[in-house]
């Protein structure tokens, strides 16, 4: 694809705190050239706020190669902007064109607080993980890779629920605030395999009710989530994490 | 886990909405089965034949019992599903492009779940109520045939009805799928079947309503 140069407008959410309210500020960059990540794009109007001695615009970045799940920009009304299967950090430039206006905002949930400008506090995340998103193994050797078989489909299933990166574009992308798609996600990625089996029933209860609790909505099942995520997380593991739960839940003699 | 727990959970809601929705599916194949005796042409009279026996048997009445239950539970948890999922985002996006992943049916089925709910409220006072009253005071004359022609004189009637069906319609065409999701159904198999299945039901069912009202006002029914 051929080389160019552009100059945007870019509408940016300002957010100074978690307590204060934001608005979103108008910039112009000059001369971005297209084969420049989104980040990249960000660094250079960043560079230019601290030359014009403004504050720079804070935003949640880390491996900037779509693995670790830190980026988070809601651009041009859709969860890592317009590329299907993709995270802010590899959006590139060519996907805009000279004299764009560019609208960005931080992810908007009521889990997922605004800390400051585009970075939003998703640790309601971790603590669904914390409430049962692993399986408890005691130390020691490594057990042998092949003393345990486990159908082909299974783990390929399991391997694609697992490439959830917890970014959280599922639930900036579904209308509810729904997690399913990142609950579903780690619940399946573990229940699949026989390592997860022995707390199958309490890790479902328990991750779901975790999720209640941090606020996130309802799901009603419009497949926005997995039409935005960035690793194609299928909804059939919403599917799995539904029919987990009603196992569990009606099963369980717990109160 | 308690019952309470399960059922007041983000998913036992669903559920409930689920279960709730495949039992009003249900009992819409035989509300559309039991009026289109209409379409026979026949002065209404095996309608009224069939509406009398609904009306007037134990377990029918019985039954409805459920049927209000089903709907009620149905609408109330809806509605606090939707005021719920919106307390999930206080502060709306700026700019938003939901089409871009989402079919705008599967976002308003709140909407359209509240237009259905206004149009059964009129419907009910059209037909039920007037049912009702025949049976309980006795009166063995009521002709519901006759009420319905009468009902579907006015066009303004036709076209809130119709409006009423185009909603049904898109309610059905999104919920019907989305049931089976809710309860753990996606199979690459018979989800394409459950699709396919749910979009005949919706198509049929809303023809034949639809074509109720129409006929009766193009006296196509006598």
């Amino acid at each position: 694809m051929e080389h160019y140069h552009m100059n945007l407008t870019l509408k940016v959410w300002r957010q100074k705190n978690a307590k204060m309210k934001g608005n979103l500020e108008t910039y112009k960059v000059k001369d971005i050239s297209s084969e420049m990540s989104f980040l990249e794009m960000f660094d250079v109007l960043n560079e230019q706020l601290i030359i014009e001695g403004k504050e720079p615009i804070a935003f949640d970045h880390d491996c900037r190669e779509g693995i670790c799940g830190m980026c988070s920009m809601y651009i041009n009304g859709q969860a890592h902007g317009p590329w299907q299967n993709n995270t802010t950090c590899q959006l590139h430039m060519r996907a805009f064109k000279d004299g764009d206006t560019i609208v960005v905002e931080p992810w908007r949930s009521s889990a997922f607080p605004v800390l400051k400008d585009l970075v939003v506090d998703r640790s309601s995340f971790d603590r669904i993980i914390q409430a049962g998103g692993y399986i408890s193994v005691n130390t020691g050797n490594a057990v042998d890779a092949n003393a345990m078989p486990i159908d082909k489909k299974d783990a390929d299933n399991a391997f694609m629920a697992a490439a959830c990166i917890g970014c959280g574009a599922c639930v900036a992308t579904c209308k509810n605030g729904s997690a399913m798609l990142f609950v579903g996600a780690k619940v399946s990625q573990l229940s699949l395999l026989p390592q997860g089996e022995p707390e199958r029933e309490s890790r479902v209860l328990n991750m779901v009710a975790q999720m209640d609790k941090e606020g996130f909505g309802n799901c009603t099942n419009t497949y926005a989530c997995e039409a935005e995520c960035p690793k194609g997380i299928s909804i059939a593991n919403i599917a799995r994490l539904n029919s987990e739960f009603l196992i569990a839940g009606l099963s369980n003699e717990e109160n | 886990m308690t019952f309470k727990h399960f059922f007041t959970s983000s998913i036992g809601k669903k559920f409930s909405m689920a279960f709730t929705g495949l039992f009003l599916i249900l009992f819409l194949i035989v509300h559309a089965g039991i009026n289109s005796c209409i379409f026979l042409n026949d002065h209404g009279i095996t309608f009224n034949k069939v509406a009398r026996f609904m009306s007037h048997n134990w377990i029918m009445r019985f039954m409805e019992i459920g049927l209000f239950a089903g709907l009620i539970l149905h609408a109330v948890q809806g509605l606090l599903l939707w005021k719920q999922n919106n307390k999930a985002r206080p502060v709306a996006y700026q700019y938003n492009q939901p089409s871009k992943n989402s079919s705008w049916y599967s976002r308003s089925m709140g909407i359209l779940g509240t237009l259905l709910l206004l149009f059964i409220i009129l419907h009910l006072s059209h037909f039920y109520v007037g049912t009702k009253i025949a049976l309980y005071s006795g009166d063995t004359t009521h002709n519901l045939f006759k009420e319905m022609d009468d009902v579907f004189k006015n066009l303004w009637i036709i076209v809130l009805y119709l409006c009423g069906v185009i909603a049904l319609f898109w309610h059905l065409y999104h919920g019907f799928q989305s049931a089976f999701q809710t309860f753990g159904i996606h199979h690459k198999k018979y989800t394409p079947l459950i699709k396919m299945l749910g979009t005949g039901y919706a198509i049929i069912i809303c023809l034949l309503f639809a074509l109720m009202p129409i006929a009766m006002y193009l006296n196509w029914i006598q």
